[in-house]
């Protein structure tokens, strides 16, 4: 249990969803139709209680995406930030920095296009692209059958680019080992308390395009004053996916969570 | 914003139960959704007009319980009112993010004839 702020959080591990409610829920007894198991014509309305998460079946098939990822030794990223944040780019760079010592692989998320998923693949990186239409987020049946077309036994890392979006994406879980929330000095350092649930579940926060804060008038110290308080979990890295300031720092980050899952 | 995918999964899972229970229709879904859940009440009522049509629960009723945010403070072992995310115990004063109520995504019941 995360310590700051007694949430269910912590450790690293990823848990979300509603919390389970353990409180006496009424069960109405209808006579011989209890819990209506008995089958046949019903005469009157009957209430069935259920009393049951609706994020259930994502959470269910999450788990399932868990240990099948975690049996191909594969450490899985939740990339999400506001749309343009930068995350192809710094997923793009990741995957270029890291050639050579760990292979990378995608999946990405987008409502209509396949811009991000061409520009991944241009700089030689296998990609899947999910074309989520109407959805604003990913959800782990997509990713399962994403997943299955990549040749997971040639990756390391899999990497999953979400939908530009700060809310949806939230609520589910997609499998991964780590959530990667972006924070862009373009935008306001007020992001973290405008979208807690997102922010709250991260267990990485990287502030990027670190080459424009000057530019932008970005309030260093308040940004990371607002993530210590709301992404308290989270592991800070400030860097410039263009330049490639700071990626160091979190790239030897990505290559010891990965040597963790292969040591499992 | 994606009210419409939980009332997919909503009406869904009326329509299994009330086909495993034998009845023909659905006349009522209970729901009891957290403030904090990030859903909006009035999207959700759009998306149950467009995601019931054509299915068992065409003609159903829609009840929607609104939970409140309940926060609980580790310090003072004891839940307090709260209207966000992280909150400040009015007791004790330390922050917690502990919510035990507000985030309900819920089926409560369904009814059945
Ligand atoms: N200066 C600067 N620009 C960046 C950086 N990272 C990304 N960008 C630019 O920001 C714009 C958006 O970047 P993307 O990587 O496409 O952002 P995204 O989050 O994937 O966008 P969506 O998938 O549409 O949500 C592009 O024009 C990038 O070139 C950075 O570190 N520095
Ligand atoms: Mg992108
Ligand atoms: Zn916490
Ligand atoms: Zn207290």
């Amino acid at each position: 249990m995360c310590k700051e702020c007694g949430c269910e959080l912590g450790g690293g591990e990823v848990k979300l969803g509603g919390h389970s409610h353990a409180h006496g829920h009424e069960h109405h007894h209808h006579g011989d139709h209890a819990h209506g198991h008995i089958p046949g014509p019903v005469p009157g309305p009957l209430t069935l209680n259920l009393s049951r998460s609706l994020m259930e079946k994502n959470n269910r098939l999450a788990e399932r995406n868990r240990g099948f990822f975690r049996a191909k030794r594969l450490l899985v990223l939740n990339v999400v930030s506001s749309p343009g944040s930068g995350k192809t780019t710094f997923i793009r760079e990741t995957a270029v920095q890291l050639a050579g010592k760990l292979r990378l692989g995608v999946i990405v998320g987008d409502l209509a296009t396949d811009n991000d998923a061409a520009q991944l693949r241009t700089a030689g990186i296998p990609v899947i692209q999910i074309t989520t239409g109407t959805v604003c987020h990913l959800d782990a049946d997509m990713v399962a059958k994403a997943a299955a077309q990549l040749e997971l036994d040639k990756l390391d890392v899999l990497v999953i680019e979400n939908v530009g979006n700060l809310v949806c994406p939230a609520d589910y879980d997609l499998g991964e080992d780590l959530r990667v929330v972006l924070l862009s000095t373009t935008e306001g350092e007020d992001k973290p308390f405008k979208y807690p649930p997102m922010f709250h579940s991260a267990n990485v926060a990287i502030v990027t395009k670190s080459d424009l804060a000057v530019a932008a008038g970005f309030n260093r110290e308040q940004a990371l004053s607002n993530l210590s308080r709301v992404s308290h979990h989270a592991e800070v890295f400030e860097l410039s996916a263009k330049t490639g300031a700071g990626m160091t720092g979190w790239l030897d980050y990505l290559a010891v969570q990965r040597a963790a899952v292969t040591n499992q | 914003m994606h009210e419409v995918a939980i009332m997919t999964e909503a009406v869904q899972m009326a329509v299994e139960t009330a086909r495993a229970s034998g009845a023909k229709r659905v006349s009522a879904l209970r729901l009891r959704i957290g403030q904090l859940s990030g859903t909006v009440p009035e999207a959700l009522q759009f998306a149950w007009d467009v995601v019931r049509s054509g299915t068992m629960a065409e003609n159903a009723r829609l009840e929607i319980e609104s939970v409140a945010p309940i926060c609980w403070c580790a310090t003072c072992q004891a839940e307090f009112e709260c209207q966000d995310f992280l909150n400040e115990c009015p007791r004790c004063h330390n922050w917690s993010g502990d919510l035990r109520h507000g985030r309900e995504l819920d089926i409560v019941s369904v009814e059945v004839n």
